[in-house]
């Protein structure tokens, strides 16, 4: 097989996806947030763990983990963050707003949990 | 003691004082500059550039944003697809921090309010800096403990039929409020529709509203 000229893109079939490259969640599925309390950088506050809801989209672009970046590893650490619906009712019990009322919050990845 | 018996001296005080000693944190800004100058990091050439692109920022941006996608329902469509590019290529309007936007627009059914419960996270390209009630802990505690009784705070009511979508920014999205066109603007054109847009309206704790006129 002739190996491809250098610099054009051969379309190929066959590329197996890194993981990371695909998102791992789709708008619609039912999440829980993780309930952990590492010591790193990350960016999920503290009243959302635990917490049930919906992811509402995933964010276009993949992104490095920063609670990993925090540590200084970047490499292979690409994941996406999502846009996740919680309603109010289910983050404070005793909310008296309407039971529309909505939280929405982008989560990363790793904190996200099948409900 | 007698509070008129008291013998120090006022020549000291008496000098005018125009700035209070520098707090822990101004000190802290002002090593960590001089080092990364020093060590050649960055220049201060780069840092005096950085606050000219910061204060180059400001709601008046955002107002021509609101207003195109009044008026141009191209505009807006791809405005509500994706607020970066297409503020990017229609008002040149760059994303120096390389965060994400998201436009959320207001209609009769969803009312948008923005916070940043961790820190001050705000859509610094198109608007600029936050204002002072948004960085502090009671506006970012309450906007998503209480979002009704903080909206009533700044004068808006939002009926009970409508639903209220609180957006938290914590990461690599920033979120602009597109709020409703008032009505009684039909005739109004792009230019007079941008004056009418404020900044709280686009962090979503007020409608735009037709000039009421106090004193008319």
């Amino acid at each position: 097989m002739p190996e491809p000229a250098s610099g054009t893109a051969t379309p190929s079939l066959h590329t197996v996806k890194s993981f990371g490259d695909q998102p791992v969640w789709k708008a619609g599925d039912a999440i829980r947030i993780s309930v952990r309390y590492p010591i790193a950088h990350y960016r999920v506050p503290r009243y959302i763990r635990g917490k049930r809801g919906l992811v509402e989209m995933v964010i276009a672009r993949a992104l490095v983990n920063n609670e990993e970046e925090g540590f200084g590893r970047n490499a292979g650490q690409l994941g996406y963050y999502y846009r996740v619906a919680i309603p109010l009712q289910e983050l404070w019990p005793d909310y008296v707003g309407s039971p529309n009322d909505n939280l929405r919050i982008e989560v990363f990845e790793t904190w996200l949990e099948k409900n | 003691m007698d509070a008129h018996d008291h013998h120090h001296d006022h020549t000291a005080t008496a000098a005018p004082q125009t700035e209070a000693p520098p707090g822990y944190y101004e000190t802290m800004e002002t090593a960590l500059r001089e080092l990364l100058v020093e060590k050649k990091l960055i220049g201060a050439g780069e840092i005096r550039r950085q606050i000219e692109v910061l204060d180059s920022r400001t709601p008046a941006l955002g107002a021509k944003v609101v207003a195109r996608a009044w008026v141009d329902p191209d505009f807006r469509r791809r405005l509500l697809a994706n607020g970066r590019t297409a503020c990017e290529q229609d008002f040149g309007i760059s994303f120096y921090d390389d965060t994400e936007l998201i436009v959320l627009e207001n209609t009769e059914k969803v009312h948008n309010l923005v916070v940043c419960t961790l820190c001050s996270c705000y859509p610094r390209p198109v608007l600029g800096l936050p204002p002072d009630w948004y960085k502090q802990k009671a506006y970012r505690a309450r906007a998503v403990r209480d979002p009704r009784a903080v909206l009533a705070e700044f004068g808006t009511i939002i009926p009970d039929d409508v639903e209220i979508r609180v957006s938290d920014s914590t990461a690599v999205v920033r979120f602009l409020v597109l709020p409703r066109r008032p009505e009684g603007t039909e005739n109004f054109s792009e230019e007079e529709l941008t004056a009418l847009v404020t900044r709280d309206s686009m962090i979503g704790v007020v409608p735009v509203q037709l000039q009421t006129g106090i004193l008319s």
